[in-house]
C-alpha cells in the first residue's frame, strides 16, 4: 500500500514538476494522435458524405465494412502495417517502420473507419430530413452536399473527437509499428505498459492520469459539443 | 357561403398554367395503389384546394405535381411543361417544415443563394420576406426554436421569396393551434393576392371552405369531384363527398 502511495506521490510530482522526459511523451503522443485524426478525417468525410448520398453498386457492402471497421483490433492493425513497413514488405523502401510516421499510419487506419462511419450516419439522417427541400428549390449536387455538412458540423465534429478519443488510447498498434524506443517512438500507452511492467509505477501512474485527463476532456467536449448544437438548432 | 375575403383579382397570365394531369396512378413502395386514374385541369387564376380525408393520396398528388416523385403512369404537364422542368418556378411548402439549423434570416438567404441571387441583393429580399411573413424581429433566431405556427409562416416566405408563380402547400397547418392557422391563412391568402397560383392540399373541411375558390375532392386515390368551391360546399355531387362535408367519417 505504501509503494502505491509513494507512486502517487511521485507521479504527482512528476507532473507538477514538469518532467522534461514526461513532457516529451505527452507531446509526442499528442502530436501522433492529432496528426492522425487530421490524415483520418481528410479521408473519412468525403468518404462517409459519398457513401450516404451516393447510389453505386456494392454500396451496402462499403456500409457493413465501414461498421465492422470500427471495432477493428488495433494489434491485428499494426500488424498489417508492421508488414507493410517491414523491409520485406511493400512498402519496406521507405525506410518508416519505428518511426513516428509510422505510428500516425496505425492510427489514422485504425479510427478512419470510426470517423468514416459516424459521418455516414449524420449526412444519410440529414439528408433523408433535407432531401425534398433541396430537390424542390432545385440545390445541385454540391450545393446539396454543402448544405449537409455545413448542418451536421456539430456532429461530424463530434465524429472527428471521438475518433481522437480512440486514437490517444490505443497501445496495441503503435508499439508495434513503433516499437517503443525512448526518445523516439515512446508515446503515453506503450510507456505505460512498460513501466508498469518494469515496476517504474511511478510515471506509468504519471502517464495514466495524464491520459485520463485527456480522454475525458475529449469526451466532455464531445458532449459540450452535441448539447450546444441540440440547444441552438433541435 | 365561403369567406373568399379579399377575392383575388385574376393574375395575369400564367405560362405555367394550366396545369393538366391524365390517367395519373402512383403505387406505393408496398405495392398499393395510392392514386388511380386522377386526371383534371387547373386553369389561371384561384386558390385549390385538394380536399380529402387522411390517405386519400393529396400528399402523393402534390408531390407529382410538383416533380418529387414521378408517376407510375399517366401524364402531367404545367402549361405544356414537365413537372420537373416546371419545379424551378414553384414554391412548395411541406406539411413539416423543413428547417435548416441555421437562424431564420440564414433559412431565406440559403434558397436565394440557390437561385443565384447576388449576394448584395439578398439582404434586401430577405427583409421583406420575413416582414411579410412577420418574422422580422426573429430573423436571428434558430430557426428551428420558433414555434410551429412560426416555422410554418418561415416555409412560406422562405418558398414566397423566389415569386414563384406557383405556390403548393401540403396540410400547411394540420398541425397547428387556430390563432397559428389563421396567420398561416392569412399568409396564402396574401401569397394568392400577390399573383402566385395556390394550390394546397387540406384534410379540413372548414379550412377548405375559407379559402378554397375551387375543390379537387380526393378519396382513397380517386379523384371524386372538381367544382368551384360555392357548388361544392352548396351540394357536392358526390355522395362520399357530401358525407364528408357533413363531418361523417368516411373509409
Amino acid at each position: 500500500m505504501t509503494d502505491f502511495v509513494n507512486a502517487f506521490r511521485t507521479a504527482f510530482e512528476l507532473i507538477v514538476g514538469l518532467d522534461p522526459e514526461l513532457v516529451r511523451i505527452v507531446t509526442l503522443s499528442l502530436q501522433i494522435s492529432l496528426a492522425a485524426v487530421l490524415a483520418a478525417t481528410v479521408i473519412a468525410l468525403p468518404l462517409g458524405a459519398a457513401v450516404a448520398l451516393l447510389r453505386f453498386p456494392g454500396r451496402r457492402a462499403v456500409v457493413i465494412l465501414l461498421n465492422a471497421a470500427m471495432g477493428l483490433p488495433p494489434v491485428v492493425v499494426g500488424l498489417v502495417v508492421y508488414l507493410l513497413l517491414s523491409r520485406a514488405g511493400p512498402l519496406g523502401s521507405f525506410g518508416l517502420l519505428f518511426t513516428p510516421t509510422a505510428m500516425i499510419v496505425a492510427q489514422c487506419i485504425l479510427v478512419m473507419p470510426i470517423i468514416a462511419a459516424l459521418t455516414r450516419q449524420t449526412i444519410t439522417d440529414l439528408h433523408e430530413e433535407y432531401d425534398e427541400y433541396l430537390r424542390s428549390v432545385g440545390a445541385g449536387p454540391l450545393r446539396s452536399i454543402g448544405t449537409l455538412i455545413r448542418d451536421g458540423r456539430f456532429r461530424l465534429l463530434t465524429a472527428v473527437l471521438a475518433g481522437f478519443g480512440r486514437a490517444i488510447a490505443e497501445v496495441g498498434a503503435v508499439l508495434i509499428v513503433g516499437g517503443n524506443i525512448q526518445n523516439v517512438t515512446r508515446v503515453m500507452t506503450t510507456t505505460i505498459a512498460l513501466e508498469t511492467s518494469k515496476g517504474n509505477l511511478a510515471l506509468a501512474l504519471g502517464l495514466g492520469l495524464i491520459l485520463i485527463i485527456v480522454a475525458t476532456t475529449i469526451n466532455g467536449l464531445a458532449m459540450a459539443v452535441g448539447e450546444a448544437a441540440e440547444s441552438r438548432h433541435g | 357561403m365561403a369567406e373568399v375575403e379579399g377575392s383575388l383579382e385574376p393574375a395575369g397570365a400564367c405560362p405555367l398554367l394550366p396545369l393538366v394531369t391524365d390517367g395519373l396512378c402512383f403505387t406505393g413502395g408496398d405495392r398499393r395503389l395510392i392514386l388511380d386514374g386522377v386526371s383534371f385541369r387547373l386553369d389561371d387564376g384561384f386558390r385549390t384546394v385538394i380536399l380529402g380525408p387522411n390517405g386519400a393520396g393529396k400528399s402523393v398528388l402534390l408531390r407529382l405535381c410538383h416533380g418529387l416523385l414521378r408517376p407510375t403512369a399517366g401524364q402531367i404537364t404545367w402549361g405544356g411543361l414537365s413537372p420537373a422542368a416546371a419545379a424551378s418556378r414553384q414554391g412548395m411548402v411541406f406539411q413539416r417544415p423543413v428547417l435548416l439549423r441555421r437562424s431564420v434570416r440564414a433559412n431565406i438567404e440559403h434558397v436565394l443563394a440557390i437561385k443565384g441571387v447576388r449576394a448584395g441583393e439578398r439582404g434586401a429580399r430577405v427583409r421583406a420576406a420575413l416582414e411579410r411573413a412577420g418574422l422580422a424581429r426573429l430573423a436571428d433566431r434558430p430557426a428551428r426554436m420558433l414555434s410551429g405556427g412560426e416555422q410554418q409562416r418561415l416555409s412560406i416566405a422562405r418558398a414566397w421569396v423566389m415569386e414563384p408563380e406557383v405556390l403548393l402547400l401540403d396540410e400547411p397547418s394540420s398541425s397547428l393551434d387556430p390563432a397559428a392557422t389563421r396567420a398561416v391563412e392569412d399568409l396564402v391568402r396574401e401569397v394568392a393576392a400577390g399573383g402566385a397560383r395556390v394550390i394546397m392540399t387540406t384534410h379540413d373541411i372548414g379550412q377548405a371552405r375559407r379559402l378554397a375558390d375551387d375543390v379537387l375532392f380526393l378519396h382513397r386515390g380517386h379523384l371524386l369531384e372538381h367544382s368551384p368551391a360555392s357548388s361544392f360546399f352548396a351540394g357536392p355531387a358526390h355522395p362520399a363527398a357530401a358525407r364528408f362535408i357533413q363531418g361523417d367519417l368516411i373509409d
